[in-house]
């Protein structure tokens, strides 16, 4: 089992993400440059934190146009697992993966904290290891992660079950307290929170296990 | 081909907060200036590109305006198109 770590310029969560899946879990990991093509011997792919190109014109906006994506979006189609943590996240909205936008924060600060997330729906891969309620402590590092979607899109949401995990308090605006969701399949999921900082005890907590896990099913 | 000077003005939409514009009100405010009922935020880009008449301009503006400068999720966009005169054009 083979974990791709896409690294663009900008990308600042590509060796944390790495760190965890090998160091913490004990999965293989190999990283992506961005203008890669050959996806071949993956089993999933994760889109790390970071500023991609400088969050320059929005964040996600110019990443989603690098050459791997035509790769990752046929990696998708045939259901393979795929996960963007917070600016992943922003990059797969802007690509389509995901409905919905990624806005700046409704007080405008950098907010870097532990927040507590409501697991909304345990029907993906990701988080089916989890009851629906439960809650995960997980960090979060961002400006612009309040979710934002037209009223049909967050009724689509609903009605799929793919709102993922919710705030308990909501930190930024987001709509619905949305911290992450899925696409229709269940196989790719977004979320602002970041999971590979919480795998080592030492470092304030291990919820963020079960969603890298998952990766590999 | 003529060359074209476009400027593309983007926008929030109106039912996206925008918690710069809203900062930077409180801004004017504190600044002596009253009065101010709406402030927002967008953004300006300039460009100059070539085309072989308004009509291709207009199509490639549009597809760049709607896919790259701006998020029709929460964004809108609008286009300030003018040819430039072939005496101020560097193309023959």
């Amino acid at each position: 089992m083979t974990i791709g770590v896409v690294v663009f310029p900008g990308s600042n969560c590509d060796r944390d993400v790495h760190w965890a899946l090998e160091g913490c879990l004990g999965i293989s990991t190999r990283f992506l440059w961005h203008e890669t093509t050959d996806l071949s011997g993956l089993d999933a792919v994760v889109l790390p934190g970071g500023f991609s190109y400088g969050d320059y014109l929005r964040c996600g906006a110019i990443a989603r146009f690098a050459p791997i994506f035509k790769s990752l979006v046929e990696f998708v189609d045939r259901g393979g697992r795929v996960l963007g943590i917070c600016n992943g996240f922003q990059v797969l909205t802007e690509l389509g993966l995901l409905p919905g936008a990624l806005t700046r924060n409704r007080d405008l600060s950098f907010i870097c904290e532990n927040v507590a997330l409501r697991v909304t729906s345990s029907r993906s891969p990701w988080l089916q290891a989890r009851s629906c309620e439960e809650v995960l402590n997980l960090p979060i590092a961002h400006g612009e992660g309040r979710y934002q979607c037209s009223k049909d899109t967050l009724l689509k949401l609903q009605d799929d079950d793919s709102i993922a995990l919710s705030y308990t308090t909501n930190p930024n605006g987001s709509i619905a307290d949305i911290a992450g969701i899925t696409n229709s399949s269940g196989n790719v999921l977004g979320l602002m929170p970041h999971p590979e900082r919480a795998c080592d005890p030492q470092i304030g907590g291990i919820d963020g296990r079960v969603i890298l896990q998952a990766l590999i099913g | 081909m003529s060359l074209y000077k476009a400027r593309v003005l983007v926008s929030l939409r109106p039912s996206v907060l925008d918690p710069a514009g809203e900062a930077t009100k409180d801004a004017a405010g504190r600044l002596g200036v009253d009065g101010i009922r709406k402030l927002r935020i967008g953004k300006a880009i300039d460009l100059e590109l070539e085309a072989s008449d308004e009509t291709e301009a207009r199509r490639k503006l549009e597809l760049l305006s709607d896919r790259l400068l701006a998020n029709p999720v929460i964004e809108n966009w609008k286009l300030e198109l003018h040819m430039v005169p072939t005496t101020q054009s560097t193309m023959s």
